[in-house]
């Protein structure tokens, strides 16, 4: 039994890489997860990847703003301490609506990237868990759990047949690692 | 996907023969990778001396108060909400370029996005250091929040604009800070994995752990575009509610209803000055005109002309309703500013901003670096000068005559004023010395669209219509970066 724990196939190419993707999938190989430099638009439906539910987040971070900066004013200007302003209501809505859009911005920013960075656990400090080093620079890289998969040469030939560039059979699945 | 092929006529966003997606990050990280060179050092040395200005500046006029200043009865403000207005005016083109850009899906803002919101940062910077000295007190500072009685104060007064300010500003500062900072983190990550040693150890921890899996690129697009589509509202409201600190005044010229719009537009429009002022050194400085090409120049250079144009018919609106208006005080405000004695003043805010940009009709003049460089400094001086005129003329003389007196600013309101420019060129300084300038993942998403060498390979190939080979092959002689007779042979 080989010591290799996860091998990856190394992409120059984004076109070449959804090619690779789609020959693992004909093969029925399972793919563990896939690094690229930059966002490859469609490769979350190739992969069965859900929409991110961030959306309903941001939106559920505006409305909390909203109401809290809304319901401090009213608080502060109409029920604690009104001043008279030239006779004119203490309860003047129109005035509100500019803190009240702020802060629908301000909650909305803060709450739904706060959610990003817990989902997606980023934060200062995280041990970069990176499977290689190039895959944030110029390569394209696939991940197939190496456990219980069909035999690691077949998987070494499609990937190169879908034109990997290089394709590493990892014993430790993270290199970032000291 | 990454690879469908553009229409041919238009032009390329990344010039250059064998750009691949390595040659890329090497020639953005760059500066970041290596040590400066000497037109960093003598810029950085000037900077940080205007800098130390600043703070020397800025410390006086917390130890002996604003009676430093130039201030006094009748002109009660003046450079420091110039300067204000002018900064935050400033910042604004950095929130365009990365916001409303990427909702009208204008690929070229890729490559120009991370230094504009830096500098949006850095100038909100600036403009909040005149917020906190002009007031006084500034240990006092925290006065302007919601705090109850026991403070010292009652509750803040939410129906002034003044108090909307905090909360527009404050805003501001801190979306932009992270829409930016978020948008980093993939080339964080690109710098951490190519370091060693103790750099490697800095990068990983502002890298936050970034990998770049299918999934965190997923929720990354999800929340730059989410991000974006809250702050193209948010730039627009800024720029209304720092125009309502005048608009909602009873003083002549500060009564103005047109302010939000003419305000928001001369905001970007001095932004983008600002954006040209800056990318036009950088880009040479660093060697980065393959990704800073000529189309960017020209398109910026068009929207300071469309809101350049905007601001001319605001000030034409603005001279129209004077007169209709049939208030003489209104009348005299206005007629003030060619024969008052700041007529100088005057003709520096309408000479600047609307017959200078007037040039930019001519592409000759649009598609030449030295001279768009020099309009983009003119363009700032006569967007101060805009401030100075609203803010001071209309102040020196309004109602009552006996009362009427002139600004003349002292040895610290010029110290401020120019320091706070020097603060701002140390912070972008020191940016393009340890952050990428460009997005780079960004760019690496229009590689194989948008490149020149792409398009090259379209024309090689054939099947193009000639007559559109021949539009583009002309469009491309504008562009310094690209060697034409490469194209001459066939």
């Amino acid at each position: 039994m080989s010591s290799t724990k996860y091998i990856l196939g190394l992409f120059a190419d984004p076109d070449e890489m959804m090619n690779g993707i789609d020959t693992l999938q004909k093969n029925s190989v399972p793919i563990y997860d896939v690094y690229t430099p930059m966002p490859i638009h469609g490769i979350e439906r190739k992969l069965g990847i859900k929409d991110s539910r961030l959306g309903y987040a941001a939106f559920m971070f505006g409305c909390l703003g909203g109401t809290t900066i809304f319901s401090m004013a009213y608080y502060m200007l109409v029920q604690d301490w009104p001043m008279n302003i030239g006779g004119k209501p203490a309860f003047a809505i129109p005035d509100f609506i500019p803190i009240t859009f702020e802060w629908t911005v301000l909650f909305t920013a803060f709450g739904m990237t706060l959610t990003f960075f817990y989902a997606t656990h980023l934060f200062p400090g995280r041990t970069p868990r990176v499977m290689d080093l190039r895959a944030t620079d110029d390569r394209f890289v696939i991940a197939i759990d190496a456990k219980g998969n069909i035999p690691h040469e077949d998987i070494t030939n499609l990937l190169k047949e879908a034109g990997a560039v290089e394709v590493k059979h990892n014993d430790r699945k993270y290199v970032s690692y000291e | 996907m990454a690879s469908h092929s553009e229409s041919i006529i238009r032009e390329p966003l990344i010039t250059g023969k064998n750009i691949t997606y390595a040659q890329i990050t090497n020639d953005v990280l760059r500066p970041v990778e290596n040590m400066p060179g000497k037109a960093w050092w003598i810029g950085f040395s000037v900077a940080s001396l205007g800098a130390c200005l600043w703070v020397f500046a800025v410390s006086y006029t917390f130890w002996y108060g604003i009676g430093s200043w130039g201030l006094n009865k009748t002109v009660g403000w003046a450079w420091d909400i110039t300067g204000f207005v002018w900064w935050v005016g400033i910042g604004h083109a950095g929130t365009l370029i990365s916001a409303i850009l990427l909702l009208f899906r204008q690929n070229w803002r890729n490559s120009i996005n991370r230094s504009a919101e830096a500098m949006t940062i850095f100038a909100v910077i600036c403009a909040a250091t005149y917020v906190v000295s002009h007031m006084g007190r500034p240990w006092l500072a925290y006065w302007p929040l919601p705090l109850p009685n026991q403070f010292g104060s009652i509750w803040v007064n939410f129906n002034s604009p003044l108090v909307w300010d905090v909360f527009a500003i404050s805003t501001y500062f801190s979306v932009s800070l992270v829409f930016w900072y978020t948008g980093l983190l993939p080339d964080l990550a690109t710098i951490r994995d190519r370091a060693t040693g103790i750099r490697r150890k800095i990068y990983s921890v502002l890298s936050f752990g970034w990998t770049g899996s299918v999934k965190t690129w997923q929720r990354f697009e999800t929340v730059c575009l989410i991000l974006a589509g809250i702050s193209t509202p948010l730039v627009l409201s800024v720029h209304t509610i720092v125009s309502m600190d005048f608009a909602t005044s009873l003083e002549p010229g500060w009564h103005t209803t047109i302010f939000p719009p003419y305000f928001v537009a001369g905001a970007i429009f001095s932004g983008f000055a600002m954006v040209q002022t800056l990318l036009l050194v950088t880009r040479k400085v660093l060697g980065l005109e393959n990704y800073i090409t000529m189309f960017h120049i020209e398109a910026m250079n068009k929207i300071i002309l469309l809101t350049g144009s905007i601001v001319g018919v605001a000030y034409l609106t603005e001279f129209f309703i004077a007169y209709y208006s049939g208030g003489e005080y209104e009348q005299y405000t206005f007629l003030n500013r060619f024969i008052g004695p700041y007529w100088w003043a005057g003709c520096m805010m309408y000479g600047c901003n609307v017959l200078m940009t007037q040039l930019m009709w001519f592409k000759k003049i649009r598609t030449n670096i030295p001279i768009s460089w020099v309009l983009s400094i003119v363009v700032n001086i006569g967007m101060w000068f805009e401030r100075f005129v609203i803010i001071v003329i209309s102040l020196h003389r309004d109602f009552v005559p006996s009362s009427w007196a002139m600004f003349y600013p002292t040895w610290v309101d010029v110290s401020v004023f120019v320091g706070s420019i020097g603060l701002f060129f140390t912070m972008f300084l020191l940016f393009i010395r340890v952050l990428p300038s460009i997005a780079m993942a960004e760019v690496k998403l229009i590689l194989k669209s948008s490149s020149e060498q792409a398009k090259k390979k379209l024309i090689d190939g054939g099947h193009l219509e000639p007559e559109q080979v021949e539009y583009y092959k002309e469009s491309l002689t504008s562009f310094d970066s690209v060697d034409i007779t490469d194209y001459q042979k066939r």
